[in-house]
């Protein structure tokens, strides 16, 4: 009896000996092994709060949004803040950060995430290359090993927020972090789109993704939704939300609506330049939108976390 | 093998449209692109390797159908205002537009192969290939793939950021 291909037995079964199929199921075959998933476990038991960044679909403001947040979540010192990047091909947290040409260390205790403030540190794989235009080429095993590396050997010492960003799509660096990170637990998913049809499609296949591999679902924040002009102060729907936006993909799927976030030439600017937004506009729509949706998931963090220890 | 040389014989010239970036605006280039050639007389396909995200079934109203096999292989959807444009995309194949295509690396690439060698194109000038953000396993795959047809190049999309 086939096992099914997506089993963590695929490929490995005394069933799949002679099907055609064996190879690929064995090569793509789920899962971290136990000892592995355990040495995770110690290394991120300092790390209190996980959020990871999605969306399915590229160019909505993945990366923006997981600097600000972890901007934003840094504005209180007291608070120790992680940002990891897993997105191996376009990483672009260094940029945004303002960290590039910034080099990895290593220490006794593990390689050392680069520091934006104290309470505030980086990792991506943008830090390892020699020039921020080498292209990384690699296939999903070799991306998997990175990600593994990165969770295993980085020295992030106590973290009250470990923040990952991801590339679009659901594949192996989704797939590899959920596995991962099983080894900890992850407080949840927010999930990021703009307004048009032609993301949200994707937008619900990265739905979907979570509540196959049970992550839970923080919210989904609409990027680019609506551009104020600064000069006549006119409202204008740059992606007009023709199915209903994110607002209704949300209550079609029971989820829910974190934010809208306007469209603001600040945001791509500030990026650019790797100053964070938040800091560089403080008056902005955009700005406030941030913040609420950022302080809405400090809450919903924040639950979760007294939740668990009642049950403790 | 034969099957191979088959199927991609008829076509004059291979487009790939990349950009490494997501949400630029490839799908909707290699759309756009392929409409206006048809405009002008060519004979056009589209081929849509973005297994996570296939965008261009909907950019062509067609995310509803499905495809078919004959002796050479699958059947192409025909698109476009005189159904001239010829489609393929994992689109077609998902049960429900909302399934997620959870693949890694192995699966994704052996789809890719098939899409490649055994789509049923016959004669075209153009076959445009949409390809994901990212320059990983669809990439990899599909240039190895396409190699022994000598593309005729790569359009790069960009925003100015």
């Amino acid at each position: 009896e086939c096992p099914g291909t997506g089993s963590a037995q695929a490929g490995r079964a005394a069933a799949c000996q002679g099907c055609p199929n064996q190879g690929l199921c064995a090569a793509g075959a789920a899962g971290p092994d136990p000892a592995e998933v355990a040495e995770l476990r110690a290394r991120l038991r300092a790390v209190r709060h996980t959020v990871l960044v999605l969306s399915g679909k590229g160019g909505v403001g993945k990366s923006t949004f997981s600097a600000l947040l972890a901007h934003g979540l840094a504005a209180d010192e007291s608070k120790q803040v992680a940002l990891l990047d897993i997105d191996i091909c376009g990483p672009s947290i260094p940029k945004m950060m303002g960290l590039e040409g910034e080099q990895v260390h290593q220490s006794g205790s593990g390689w050392s995430p680069v520091y934006v403030e104290e309470n505030l540190g980086v990792m991506s794989v943008g830090f390892l290359l020699s020039s921020p235009d080498d292209a990384v080429i690699w296939r999903g095993p070799k991306k998997n090993g990175l990600i593994k590396q990165f969770l295993r050997d980085v020295d992030w010492g106590e973290v009250d927020y470990l923040i990952v960003d991801t590339p679009p799509g659901t594949s192996d660096e989704h797939l590899s972090i959920v596995q991962y990170l099983s080894a900890t637990h992850i407080d949840g998913a927010v999930i990021v789109t703009t307004p048009q049809e032609v993301s949200l499609q994707d937008v619900r296949k990265e739905i979907n993704f979570c509540r196959k591999v049970k992550l839970p679902i923080i919210g989904v924040v609409e990027n680019m939704s609506g551009f104020v002009c600064p000069k006549c102060k006119n409202e204008s729907q740059i992606f007009p939300p023709t199915t209903g936006g994110a607002e209704k993909m949300c209550q079609n799927l029971n989820v829910s609506l974190l934010g809208k976030v306007p469209l603001d030439p600040q945001i791509g600017k500030s990026c650019d330049r790797g100053q964070s937004f938040l800091a560089e506009a403080p008056e902005s729509p955009a700005t406030l939108s941030y913040r609420n949706i950022i302080q809405r998931i400090q809450e919903y963090c924040e639950q979760h976390h007294f939740q668990e220890e009642k049950i403790m | 093998t034969l099957a191979e040389r088959t199927n991609l014989a008829g076509v004059q010239h291979i487009l790939l449209v990349l950009s490494g970036k997501g949400g630029v605006g490839k799908s909707t280039i290699s759309t756009e692109l392929a409409l206006a050639l048809r405009s002008t007389g060519k004979r056009v396909g589209i081929l849509d390797v973005d297994l996570c995200g296939p965008s261009i079934p909907r950019m062509l109203r067609v995310q509803d159908s499905a495809v078919h096999q004959c002796d050479s292989g699958w059947v192409p959807v025909f698109v476009g205002q005189d159904k001239a444009i010829a489609l393929m995309s994992i689109g077609f194949l998902l049960e429900r537009p909302d399934d997620a295509v959870v693949w890694r690396g192995p699966k994704k690439n052996a789809l890719i192969k098939q899409f490649i060698t055994d789509v049923a194109w016959g004669d075209l000038d153009f076959l445009i290939v949409d390809t994901p953000p990212g320059t990983s396993d669809e990439h990899i795959s599909t240039v190895e793939a396409l190699r022994p047809h000598k593309p005729l190049g790569a359009i790069l999309v960009t925003t100015p950021q």
